[in-house]
């Protein structure tokens, strides 16, 4: 199968990539792309650990064409955090001990960031409903949901 | 516990490993990659049972692209009449599991594996292979496997001389049974079955191998024991331990699924024969077809007790899945179910049942739950038949210390009845409960206990202190759950430095002495053990070190807030030497400062817990849901308070998937209907509460910081607990779990 050229931008840096039409954005990221910070647990769409986002939209890697990245904007959780500086998400993760495995930790830190841009003010529930598309095994997701309620109210008073 | 002497034990400080895991750099087992490398892929069995009458591999390697094929002629065989153990797996067993020999035993035994250039290439490769199956009678359920006239397995099992299913027993007996029965006030008899869960880890099973030209190998994989993986390798291809590396990538989750190997010696052999590096990936549905399950159970438990609630009498009856080939956790239901309580007269039963499922691997507390489950639901029809308080039943009959376990020793501290009295006197418990909060739904609430062993075992750990004075750890255990952390915790608090500056690495097999697996709630009490004994001589080197420069005698000095002081007559005469004084004088003062301590741990006391649980049922729908969640535990010491409560919460909530929603499907031709996680339904963010866990910390006396072990036990009394709760909001009891939807809407259909 002949390859395709892609351009695109992750992280903000511009990127061109060769892949055929089979291929996923997840199968792209993780090998001729290096970006393994982006996981597969599934493959099928259900447990979000390759969470990333096409033009601020939350997506499963593994259910993109990796040919549907000409021309958006990807992000994925290697541009998270500027430089040494740590995402108040990530800060708060760890503080929290939000994270056992940390497996799933880049797709529901994506999927956490995703939320509060769209609702700086999300309650319990919400936090709740928002990452019901992100496994975790490990954490019972208490920790998870308290740091992000705690971060989004840290976020709020600095704004 | 508080402890104002302490400055790193009990706080909550940013795992060494933090920073990699929240930026995506930390490296998991499928994150490795290699120059020249290519790719496996297993051909899996599409037949429940079949004899295996010949493998034609020829079309399969003549395929462009493809460089080696292996069957079971490559992976060594173990002949059927003599056992060759490693812990508690039998090499029997593992090579006919790594690779079907006589006959392929469940949908998705490996069959022969492929490896070429792309994965793509590989998996058409499988497809070319041309296996002559006959197919056989399967069957899948406990009830089947053990009539007499079921489809046989293994015809060379015999049981009680003929062939059988029942691989095994074991048997616990303490006291009378018939007396005991006899003099029971009242006696409740129930059966009970539960059906398999996956350990449901995130990341799949995966290897990355490389067999170079010397016969030298290394491995990369995610694994509960580099150890494991370099002795199951070294048995299963031949290869000397010595010239396997097992390099541990970080581990995304195992609870006991990744206690044994799948991929690594197949990647071996398929390295050796390509001459290339070989990676492997297992799919989420090879994962959900072939890897773990815990298995399913069938029970049967009698008790029987005095009017005023005293326990005389307990019989456990406990058959347990195996899967395809023996070894299903027996230990778990027959040794824990009522290891808690003092009853004089027991007898408890386990049968090892195989059937056409995947080999069963360890799962957290391995067949506990299982027998928690019923025991305790037992309990509590016994508490309210008598019309005791459920946790007043508990605290009466609760074993203390001496008592003989069913299990064998004598136990020391017995911590119980603490976590019986922290439910009975929590806000949880005594808060009033509005039973029918609005039409359709009922509310009711629930408790129950468990046991587990916890365990010591064999650790070793490296203190080095760098040339600049900062100190580096070096341990043998993958860390599953922040296990660094706590020992960052430990070696900073004795050394009485900033926690920053301590690093933990995990060492792989050929830099670091054996370690054994992280597993059975060992690693946290076993590594900080070892962990303190390698300290305390790197401090007595350090004072050596200053007793030199100062001339005074090494016992003249002593160790406090990362210095070496004078003591005694000497105090106040030199200035103090700080680590970092020590560091920079080491070499001429005698060489490089650092140790590696390697002991058999021991002293690992019993874990303890109660639950108490609320629950909404909604009667149209069948719908259970948490709506709050208490869970008490003895954790002796938590050296780092964020993970153990993180053991808690997350055990628990693997024991409402348990309870509520978890099953494996089988359709009638024996295969997995369900191999994924849409349709197996592991409970995610928005069908859970918080979970609220309460450490209770009396340390245990035989470890220096007073560890108990924490994983398991959380994930022991939640099936009951939530199946008590059930019944207190409708009424009747649940005997089978799941209690999902279906089931709970044909229960009270029944009327």
């Amino acid at each position: 199968m002949s390859k395709l050229h892609v351009s695109t931008s992750i992280n903000g840096e511009p990127v061109e990539f060769l892949c055929t039409a089979a291929e996923s954005m997840l199968d792209v990221l993780r090998g001729p792309l290096g970006l393994t910070g982006t996981k597969e647990g599934c493959g099928t769409g259900d447990c979000g650990a390759c969470s990333i986002t096409v033009d601020g939209r939350l997506v499963c890697a593994c259910l993109m064409l990796a040919v549907e990245a000409e021309g958006h904007e990807i992000g994925t959780i290697e541009g998270m955090a500027q430089g040494d500086r740590l995402h108040p998400l990530q800060q708060k993760f760890l503080e929290m001990a939000a994270l056992q495995c940390g497996i799933c930790t880049p797709g529901v830190l994506m999927a956490s960031r995703a939320l509060l841009e769209k609702n700086p003010d999300p309650t319990e529930e919400e936090v709740r409903f928002g990452l019901a598309g992100n496994l975790c095994r490990c954490t019972g997701y208490d920790k998870i949901v308290r740091a992000v309620l705690e971060t989004a109210a840290e976020m709020r008073s600095a704004a | 516990m508080n402890d104002m002497a302490n400055k790193w034990i009990g706080a909550r400080t940013i795992r060494p490993d933090g920073a990699d895991k929240v930026t995506g750099r930390a490296q998991y087992s499928a994150d490795t990659t290699m120059p020249g490398m290519i790719w496996g892929k297993v051909l899996r069995s599409p037949h429940a049972h079949a004899r295996i009458r010949g493998i034609d591999t020829s079309r399969a390697e003549a395929l462009p692209g493809v460089k080696a094929v292996v069957t079971h002629k490559d992976i060594v065989e173990f002949p059927l009449d003599k056992s060759v153990m490693l812990g508690i797996q039998d090499m029997r067993w593992m090579c006919r599991n790594v690779m079907a020999r006589e006959k392929a035993l469940f949908h998705g035994h490996p069959i022969a594996a492929v490896a070429a250039i792309s994965e793509e290439v590989a998996a058409a490769a499988c497809a070319l292979i041309e296996v002559d199956y006959e197919v056989l009678p399967h069957v899948i359920e406990i009830e089947d496997a053990i009539r007499p006239d079921a489809p046989i397995l293994h015809e060379w099992n015999r049981f009680e001389g003929k062939p059988s299913n029942i691989a095994g027993t074991m048997v616990l007996k303490a006291g009378d049974i018939e007396k005991g029965f006899a003099e029971a006030d009242i006696v409740v008899e129930r059966s009970f079955t539960t059906r398999p869960v996956h350990q449901g880890h995130i990341e799949p099973q995966s290897c990355t191998v490389s067999y170079a030209a010397d016969g030298r190998v290394t491995i990369w994989s995610s694994s509960q024991g580099q150890f494991m993986v370099r002795a199951m390798t070294s048995l299963l291809t031949g290869i000397p331990q010595s010239d396997i590396r097992a390099i541990p990538a970080e581990i995304g989750g195992g609870f006991g699924a990744k206690t044994i190997i799948y991929l690594e010696p197949v990647a071996v052999m398929l390295s050796r024969k390509s001459g290339r590096p070989v990676k492997m990936v297992m799919t989420r549905e090879e994962v959900q077809r072939a890897t773990g399950p815990a298995p399913g159970s069938l029970m049967t438990v009698k008790m029987g007790a005095k009017k005023d609630g005293t326990l005389v009498a307990a019989q456990g009856t406990f058959y347990l899945q195996a899967g395809a080939l023996p070894g299903s956790p027996l230990r778990g239901p027959v040794g824990c179910s009522f290891a808690a309580y003092a009853i004089p007269n027991v007898l408890s039963v386990g049968y090892d049942v195989v059937s056409n499922r995947s080999k069963v691997a360890a799962y957290r507390a391995p067949g506990a739950p299982h027998g928690a489950f019923a025991a305790e639901t037992v309990l509590d029809e016994i508490a309210e038949a008598l019309g005791i308080d459920p946790l007043d039943l508990r605290l009466r009959n609760s074993a203390k210390a001496g008592d003989k376990a069913i299990y064998g020793p004598n136990f020391g501290a017995v911590t119980f009845k603490e976590t019986v009295e922290a439910i009975k006197h929590h806000p949880h418990y005594t808060a009033p409960l509005d039973k029918n909060p609005r039409p359709g739904f009922k509310r009711g609430r629930g408790v129950a206990s468990g046991f587990w062993y916890n365990a010591g075992g064999e650790s070793s750990v490296q203190v080095n202190i760098t040339e600049d004075g900062n100190v580096l750890v070096t341990t043998g255990h993958p860390d599953v759950g922040g296990s660094r952390a706590s020992i960052a915790n430990v070696v900073a608090e004795l050394l009485g430095v900033d926690h920053a500056r301590v690093n933990v690495m995990i060492g792989d097999t050929q830099t670091i002495g054996f370690s054994n697996l992280t597993g059975g709630s060992r690693v946290t009490f076993a590594s900080a053990m070892v962990a303190t004994a390698s300290t305390e001589k790197v401090i007595g080197q350090l004072k050596e070190r200053a007793a030199r420069i100062w001339k005074i005698e090494a016992d003249a000095v002593k160790w406090e807030d990362g210095m070496a002081l004078p003591a005694g007559d000497n105090a106040g005469k030199f200035p103090p030497l700080s680590l970092k004084d020590l560091a920079a004088k080491a070499n001429e003062m005698g060489g490089p400062i650092g140790t590696q301590v390697q002991l058999n741990t021991t002293g690992a006391d019993p874990g303890f817990a109660t639950h108490c649980v609320d629950v909404e049922v909604d009667v149209e729908l069948g719908i259970v849901r948490v709506l709050r969640y208490t869970a008490a535990q003895d954790v002796g010491r938590a050296l780092h308070p964020g993970y153990v409560e993180g053991q808690i919460q997350g055990g628990v909530v693997q024991g409402i998937g348990w309870a509520l929603s978890e099953e494996y499907l089988y359709d009638a031709k024996g295969r997995v209907d369900n191999a994924g996680f849409l349709d197996y339904r592991m409970p995610v963010c928005s069908d859970v509460p918080m979970i609220d866990p309460i450490m209770i910390e009396i340390p245990n006396p035989k470890h220096p910081q007073g560890v108990r072990g924490v994983g398991e036990a959380p994930i022991v009394p939640p099936l009951a607990a939530i199946a008590n709760a059930v019944y207190d909001a409708l009424g009747r009891r649940f005997y089978a779990l799941p209690m999902s939807p279906p089931r709970v809407t044909e229960r009270l259909a029944e009327g």
